[in-house]
């Protein structure tokens, strides 16, 4: 079926080459940071996770929000969904991928990757995340694959499929649950020692998730003349704007009992992120852009006559993926290492070697979505 | 003192006898000499010693940088010459940034000036052996919290859940950065995590911590905190000493007097 990915016209190939000068470029830099050692990024002894685990912790949100496709075609019968839902699943084949890649780049020694599965470790939250990554990501990518196959034929998808999509959906809910454990269970680190970092984790990954969905079938609309349908774009929407209603609340929660409470060591990070702290403030003018973005973003998808709007759905989706990739591709993992455990404030800087590593997974990520996406298109426009 | 000592010895080297007991045990015929069993009734019990250290801020002196020389020395610690990549075993605290949940309103300003020597604590609920995924940092029968350099997979996890920022990474390759090579210790490789490992490899031959001997003025005292009779439980019953973060309930084997 993947052979249907090496069709495509000049705009097709012209993308794909295009990723593939990304990708060189990312392995290049890759392999500078292999000779020299991570070094060559901005990480240091304070501010010992960077970009790559930023990256990696938003992109297990957009994995996870497949299912609010799948959930509501496979469990609430919702027919409108039938066209893209497998858009979801491959969206979260690709960002599951990323997530691995990210984990890899990040690794002091990568040649030592397979001591997680030699010397399997329970009570280590990352142990947890190896295991349900990788499961999610042959889960959708199995019966995504399985049932397109079966469209193709005209045929009913094996019953052992349906089993697998049922297991995805309680799944995708433990993959970004234990994303938020690996943080939410580390003493000493303020920002993410909070009950509602995992309710957090779903909620923006709910709404950027689904915002990508959205945008995606806007691309497809665009340049296959693949028309998921205005319905199933409005559903998504409203789920968007929910799920980021809830993460703005929860934000706000933090900020209440940060502030109320008057602990300092709980207020330390949020002021140093949105105020500055002791004449520190990199981040600030982002982490505004990104809550004020957010706002607007979600009262626009909000609101009925808004979002009906093609133009302002599309600006809407763009504002709230932007805010929640700054929240939480950011803000949520420099901002967790400030103040170190000895009251120093570090600020830290990604260097160009570390931003083009990071570039080049990102369009492997996309890579692998659009040879997917391609496939799918063309099984079921029948070309 | 020298009461105490010899107890040290005694504890000290039954990690030495028990690991060539068994090494013995294990392939009979390259044993030198035939077992004795009888030697093994007194094999390490896990939990039943707790190496411990007690740092005497008052008698520690502002500007003396000995025991740190010291112990980067034999442990080969490499210095970059700059904080980003640093890497470091025991190094100087300010006050207030060893202990910042401590009352400073109003203290005496001596103490908040006051350098205090900040190093792994070796916890008895460590934070960072629960994170690691591969069993690469580990608490030993002796309570020493250990890492195995070969097995490390430089996630950085216990670097993040560590509360005391006791852990360094090997951001590039540590050994052109090593002043003096010392045969005491191994070198490490690029990408993995180290830290304190309160001298195991001395302990081992009967021999008390590198800082500990190094400190002319006798600042640091080691010991079992699990023998009620050891000099640095007297200590710990004779002084007011603090714990840093007790808060936090990983319970530091590494105790201050201020």
């Amino acid at each position: 079926m993947i052979e249907k990915a090496l069709k495509g016209g000049r705009g097709y190939w012209t993308w794909v080459a295009f990723l593939l000068v990304v990708i060189g470029l990312g392995v290049s830099a890759y392999a500078r940071q292999m000779t020299i050692g991570l070094g060559v990024t901005g990480m240091g002894r304070d501010i010992s996770w960077g970009v790559y685990i930023a990256q990696f912790t938003f992109l297990v949100g957009v994995a996870a929000s497949a299912v609010m496709l799948v959930l509501p075609y496979y469990l609430h019968n919702q027919k409108v969904f039938s066209k893209i839902v497998i858009v979801g699943e491959f969206l979260a084949v690709s960002a599951a991928l990323m997530c691995m890649l990210f984990i890899l780049a990040d690794m002091g020694r990568p040649d030592r990757v397979l001591n997680v599965l030699l010397y399997p470790s329970p009570h280590s939250m990352v142990f947890w995340d190896v295991m349900v990554l990788n499961g999610y990501l042959f889960l959708n990518l199995i019966s995504g694959w399985a049932v397109l196959g079966a469209e193709r034929k005209g045929v009913a998808p094996a019953p052992w499929v349906k089993a697998l999509i049922y297991i995805s959906i309680p799944w995708a809910f433990s993959i970004h649950t234990v994303t938020a454990f690996l943080f939410a269970g580390l003493p000493g680190r303020h920002l993410w020692l909070t009950a509602v970092l995992a309710p957090r984790f779903l909620a923006s990954a709910f709404a950027a998730g689904t915002a990508i969905l959205i945008l995606i079938t806007f691309i497809l609309k665009k340049v296959a003349k693949f028309d998921a349908g205005q319905e199933p774009r409005l559903k998504l929407a409203v789920l968007s704007s929910y799920a980021g209603l809830a993460n703005l609340f929860f934000l706000g929660t933090e900020f209440f009992t940060a502030f109320y409470s008057n602990i300092p060591a709980h207020k330390h990070s949020l002021q140093y992120l949105f105020f500055g702290l002791e004449g520190h403030a990199p981040l600030v003018p982002w982490m505004w852009f990104s809550l004020i973005t957010g706002i607007i973003s979600v009262g626009v998808l909000l609101s009925p006559p808004l979002r009906r709007n093609n133009a302002a759905l599309i600006a809407a989706c763009i504002g709230l993926v932007v805010s929640i990739w700054i929240d939480k591709g950011m803000g949520l993992i420099f901002g967790g290492f400030v103040p170190t455990p000895l009251e120093a404030i570090v600020d830290y800087m990604p260097t160009a070697t570390e931003i083009s590593v990071t570039l080049g997974i990102w369009a492997i990520g996309l890579l692998v979505l659009t040879m997917l996406l391609k496939t799918a298109i063309a099984v079921k426009t029948q070309e | 003192m020298s009461q105490n000592r010899r107890e040290f010895l005694k504890k000290a080297g039954l990690g030495a006898l028990a690991g060539l007991g068994a090494a013995a045990g294990l392939f009979p015929a390259f044993a030198l000499e035939p077992t004795d069993s009888s030697g093994f009734t007194d094999a390490p019990v896990p939990g039943k010693v707790r190496w411990g250290m007690l740092v005497d801020t008052r008698k520690c002196l502002g500007n003396c940088t000995e025991c740190i020389v010291r112990c980067h020395h034999d442990h080969n610690v490499p210095d970059f010459g700059h904080t980003k990549s640093e890497v470091k075993w025991i190094w100087k605290s300010g006050y207030e940034n060893a202990f910042p949940t401590a009352s400073t309103q109003f203290q005496n300003p001596e103490v908040l000036e006051r350098q205090v020597l900040t190093l792994c604590n070796h916890c008895t609920e460590p934070p960072c052996t629960k994170a690691c995924p591969t069993e690469a940092t580990f608490k030993r029968w002796d309570g020493i919290v250990s890492i195995d350099y070969h097995r490390c997979i430089g996630c950085r996890f216990c670097m993040a859940a560590c509360p005391y920022g006791s852990r360094s990474f090997n951001w590039q390759d540590p050994r052109p950065h090593i002043k003096e090579l010392s045969n005491t210790y191994p070198t490490r490789m690029r990408g993995v995590v180290e830290k304190c490992n309160f001298c195991s490899e001395r302990l081992v031959k009967g021999e008390l911590p590198a800082c500990v001997v190094s400190c002319a003025e006798n600042a640091l005292t080691f010991g079992d905190l699990n023998d009620p009779n050891s000099e640095i439980r007297k200590m710990l019953a004779a002084n007011e000493t603090m714990q840093r973060k007790p808060e936090l309930g990983t319970l530091p084997s590494v105790f201050y007097i201020i």
